[in-house]
This record gives C-alpha cells, structure tokens and sequence, in this order.
C-alpha cells in the first residue's frame, strides 16, 4: 500500500535524504498553490460569473466539508429509486452497520468510524420527490452534524442514469481529524464515494465487485476483499 | 495449492497459498491445465509497473476446467475453458460497447482509488497484474477463481488441445485487436516492430486483414525466423537504419500503418533509449519508448499508429509534433478480450492462424522462477513459455521435444 502511488514500488529502497527532498519541495509547491488559489478565488467571487458546473465542484470556502460524487448506473431511473432504501443500504453501504427507524422519516444510523469505533447520526428525511432526490438532514442530537441529497437522473440517449450523491458534515476534530480519518480509510467522502460504486455495481451485475482471491501474504483471506 | 508468486523486482517464488473460494454467485474456480508466461508479465518483473505487492499471484494468460461453480454462472463442471485476461462484467455502459477492457464495474471499490488517481478513471479489473488493475490472483497456479464467469471463459470443444487454444486469453486476440487498430487498407504496407507472441500474432492478423506486405522489426535471429515464417519481410535494427530501410521499400513515404508490439521497454542501443534507462533507473520516466517514437517518425503522413505495447505512465521526448504535423491517427488500449474470441475461436478451428510455432518451452509450474530468468534473459532462445502445473519439477520440454511441432 505505501508504494501503490509510485512508479517506482518493488524496485528497491528509495534513498531517504531524496525522499525528504522531494517531500520539502512538495510542501513549499503546495503552499505557492494554495496562496495562489486563495488569490483567484478572492477574484473570481468579485466577479460573478455565470457557471454550469455543479454546485459541489466549485472551489468555494465552506464551513462545512462538501462532497459530491456522481456515477452512471446503465439501469432506469425508475429501478434505482426503488433499489435506494434503508432495507437494501446494508448489501452496498460496507459501514454502515445498522439504520434503526424511529418514525416520521427519521432514523438513527450506526457507522463504522476510525480505531473501529461506533459513529451515530440521527438523520431525518427532508424531502422525497419520487423518482429523482432524496434529501436529508440531522437532527441536533446526531454525534456528526451532517445534511445530503441523492438524484437521480436521466443519462442521455438511453444510457441510464447519472445518481449523484451529495453530503455536507462538520468533520469530527476539525481538519486535521478527517485527515486522519482518510488515512484509516474510514472519512465519510471516502466512505461514500466507495459505497456509491458498490450501488453502481449491485445494480448493475447483481453484485458487489470483489477481489477477493488468495496471495501468499499470510494477512489475508481468499474470501475477504483486500487492497 | 501452489502459485507463481511476485515477491520484488526480479524475485518470483512458487509457494504454498490457500485455495481460492467462490465469493459471488457468479464466480467459478478452475482447475489450471495451462498457463503463459506473456511478454507484459517481464513488466512486472522488471519493477515496471506500480501497485504490485510481494505476494501477489501473477498470470494472466490460462484455461483450465470448470471443478467449482456459483449460483449464478453459466458454465458446467467438467468443462474445458479459456479465460480472458480482462474481467469483464458485460453489463455496464462499456461492456455494451464492447469494449470490455474498460469495464466499470470488475476495478473493486477498494482498489479503484489509486488507479483513478494514475489514469484519471480507474482501469478495468485484469487478472494477476497489480492493484491498479484490481488485485485480483493470477492463473499462475494450481487453481483461480473467475469473477462474472457468464461473460468471459470461452467454452473450448474436446478435440482441440490446449496449445491450439491457450492464446485465446490474451496475445492472439492482443494481435487481432492491434491488425484491427491500424485500419488496414487491401494493399497495405503495415510495419510491426516486436516480434515476441504478441507481434507474431499481429503479422498473421495483418495478412489475414489485407495488407499486401508487412515488414517486420526485432534484433533476435530466432524471433526474425519465426516472423519470416509467418509471411513477413523482415528487419534486424542493429544492421540497418530501420527507418531509411522502410522509406526505401515504400518509394519514400513510409508504411500506410506502424504497430507498436513492444511497449515500455524497448531494447537498442540509441541516444534516446540510454538516456531513458538512466532516467528510469532514477525513477523519474516510468516508459522506455524508443520504438514508439521510432514508429511514429516512419509512419507515412495520414497514416496509422496502433499500439498494442504496454505502457504504465509518463513518457519523456514523446513525438507530438510530429504526429500532429503528420495527421497521424492513433489507436491504442488493453485488449476487449471477450469482443474477439467467439471468431477467433472459429478462425483457430478453421485453421486460419499457426498458434504453436511460437511455443518454445513447456515447463512445470514449479519451475517458474527458473522459467521467468530465462524469458528475461534469453528471448532468442525462449519465445514463449507454457507452465503446466503437476508436471514433476524439472521436466521441462524445448522445442524439439514437443511432439506437435
């Protein structure tokens, strides 16, 4: 997993002293970037120009952390409206480790967090327009403050549908806790957008996708998925 | 069971690993009757490719019978299949264009990260070749488990035996895709450079597609043979300027269309490829694409640039303006496997392609690690290597040995 970015993995130790290196100048290009980026942004929000680009990838502050994520489902609208509800979210939702209803459109959701801790939000459904969204929002007892949207909607000359997954929250520890929860793979963007492919994938081939097989590294299961 | 396994650059191993199990309803296991070795796996063994893990099974060229099936597979127990090294689910918007090797569903969630963050989409899932390609075991092996095995395996009748078939998995439908690729025109003049399995089966795909003449490209006398064989003209790079050669035999225009049958690491000793050797022993270029370039500067103007050849990332001194100036036209891609077999299945059958002149080795899986030194090492000798798991450790068969040939 450390190698898996470098196209240098299984070709020996790098030397440390250029990795530093390489790491240092990393770090001082980021920081040019980002000056630069605040710069532009400042302009841009000056001058308001007209975009057609979803709301989710524009690169405006935000207090809260805003994901989206969009993918195409060769199935109709129609069957993925229906496929989306509670009964069916734990055969793609890999986290999610129950969704208790307490009436009302509302429902208290166990999840998996970091160091395999619980996470438990209270979400109560907002809006439901048949066949294409679905909107929620947390109530003020839900341990993260979140709110979210799912659509559905048609992809062009019968090619199926475009479901997007939209999320809002206030990451747990600020910033730098959902760094670290990206690094443990258990932040809720990473945690969506790969529940969102297992949806594409059931949906699409009547199962979720596994790679599971055997490797010599005795870590592993052949029945068990691995990275 | 025991498996090839990659365990660093230059180190493969056969262990002892667990066996694989069904996972989902339409998997299948296989009991593994042969198994390649193929020219993009010396990528692996190379270090050339990124996302291998020490312990990973490699292999993705091998047939087998059906000994275990899930609910919703289609295949028999007893039956003999080919597999194709792309795992396909055929349900996705890609698979529904046939082009099965870039399929969105067979890269699992887990995997799919790192391979979107290198290419921009993540690749679709092949078997025994890195993570970015989904991580899933190889065929190297005493058995494999095969995802969405209602799509893919090729249901092979008794009569034929595995050397006629075999190649199915990969490098003859890889030929057969590159010949389509360069959109041959009758007449034709198509120059192939590499004539490993995979050009071989490009110069027979070529021909059988209408070119007039195909001019062949490699320094190994034996490789050079084979391709003469096979109907080519041929040219040793290291006694001619290969492309005064390819002017010279085409009035000074060039070849109608140039295929790339080499990939990332080209041989040749020419400024551009030392100083790409160097470079990827610093790991600042991933490719080597001296006979890329080579091609895409021979290649007439207006013609056609088809590249069969694997490559992983950033090339260096890439010929763009050239090929702009050119008009060249450029098609490229991991094979769609399951587009091809059904007719060349039929083709093998009715005796349209030599699919055993090229095997020179047939060996025990358990002589693997030797296997893969020589396939490295001595490509005159060794052009292309068959592994047969139980056969007894060491009895391994060459050429002359083998009673087919």
């Amino acid at each position: 997993m450390r190698n898996l970015f470098s196209p240098s993995a299984g070709r020996g130790t790098p030397d440390p002293l250029a990795v530093a290196a390489v790491g240092a100048s990393l770090a001082l290009a980021g920081i040019g970037y980002a000056f630069w980026r605040r710069t532009r942004n400042a302009e841009t929000d000056r001058d308001d120009i007209a975009t057609d680009a979803p709301h989710w990838t524009l690169d405006k502050p935000s207090a809260r952390a805003l994901f989206g994520k969009s993918v195409l489902v060769n199935r109709p609208r129609t069957d993925l409206f229906a496929a989306w509800k509670v009964e069916r979210f734990p055969e793609f939702m890999e986290n999610v480790v129950s969704v208790e209803p307490l009436g009302g459109g509302t429902a208290r959701w166990t999840i998996k967090g970091p160091m395999g801790r619980e996470v438990h939000l209270v979400n109560s459904i907002t809006e439901s327009i048949e066949n294409e969204t679905i909107s929620w929002q947390s109530e003020p007892e839900s341990e993260i403050a979140n709110s979210g949207e799912v659509r559905f909607a048609d992809a062009p000359a019968g090619r199926g549908t475009y479901v997007t997954l939209i999320l809002a929250y206030d990451p747990p520890a600020g910033k730098l806790g959902r760094l670290g929860a990206k690094l443990l793979q258990r932040e809720p963007e990473v945690q969506a957008r790969r529940d969102l492919h297992r949806f594409k994938q059931l949906m699409e081939t009547g199962e979720v996708t596994s790679n599971a097989s055997p490797s010599a590294r005795k870590s592993e299961s052949p029945v068990e998925p691995h990275i | 069971m025991r498996a090839v396994t990659w365990q660093g650059r230059h180190k493969i191993s056969v262990e002892t690993v667990p066996d694989p199990e069904i996972v989902n309803p339409r998997d299948a296991i296989l009991h593994i009757t042969s198994t390649a070795i193929c020219g993009s796996d010396l990528h692996l063994y190379d270090g050339y490719i990124p996302g291998m893990r020490a312990g990973d099974i490699v292999g993705h060229e091998f047939m087998g019978e059906v000994v275990e099936v899930g609910s919703g597979s289609t295949l028999k127990k007893g039956q003999r299949v080919v597999v194709p090294f792309t795992i396909s689910c055929g349900a996705c918007f890609f698979c529904e264009k046939q082009q099965f090797s870039a399929c969105d569903n067979s890269n699992p969630s887990e995997t799919r990260d790192a391979s979107e963050l290198l290419m921009g989409h993540a690749m679709g899932g092949a078997f025994g070749y890195a993570h970015l390609t989904g991580g899933y075991a190889g065929g190297q092996a005493e058995y494999v488990r095969v995802p969405y095995s209602d799509v893919g395996p090729v249901i092979i009748p008794d009569d034929l035996p595995d050397d006629d078939v075999l190649f199915l998995s990969d490098i003859l439908p890889t030929g057969w895709h590159a010949a389509v690729n360069a959109d041959i025109e009758p007449g034709d003049t198509v120059a192939v450079w590499g004539c490993g399995p995979v050009g071989l089966f490009t110069i027979q795909s070529a021909l059988l597609l209408g070119a007039g003449r195909v001019i062949a490209i490699d320094h190994f006398p034996a490789r050079l043979r084979l391709a003469k064989q096979l109907g080519a003209q041929i040219l040793d790079y290291k006694q001619v300027d290969v492309r005064e050669a390819l002017n010279e035999m085409t009035g000074g225009i060039g070849p109608d269309a140039c295929i790339d049958c080499v990939g990332m690491e080209s041989h040749g000793f020419t400024p551009d490829n030392i100083l790409d050797q160097v470079k990827a022993q610093f790991y600042s270029v991933t490719e080597r694409p001296h006979a890329l370039r080579q091609a895409i500067l021979a290649c007439r103007k207006g013609g056609r640039v088809s590249i069969p050849g694997v490559y992983g990332g950033f090339a260096d001194k890439f010929p763009l303006g050239q090929l702009m100036e050119k008009g060249l036209t450029v098609k490229s891609g991991q094979t769609p496997v399951q587009k091809y077999t059904g007719q060349l299945l039929k083709m093998i059958q009715d005796g349209k392609f030599d699919t055993t002149s090229l095997v020179s080795h047939h060996a025990p899986l358990e002589d693997a690690a030797e296997m893969y030194r020589h396939w490295h090492g001595e490509q005159n000798e060794y052009t292309k290597i068959i592994l047969k798991p139980g056969l007894e450790k060491g009895a391994i068969e060459a050429k002359k040995e083998i009673a087919h040939v």
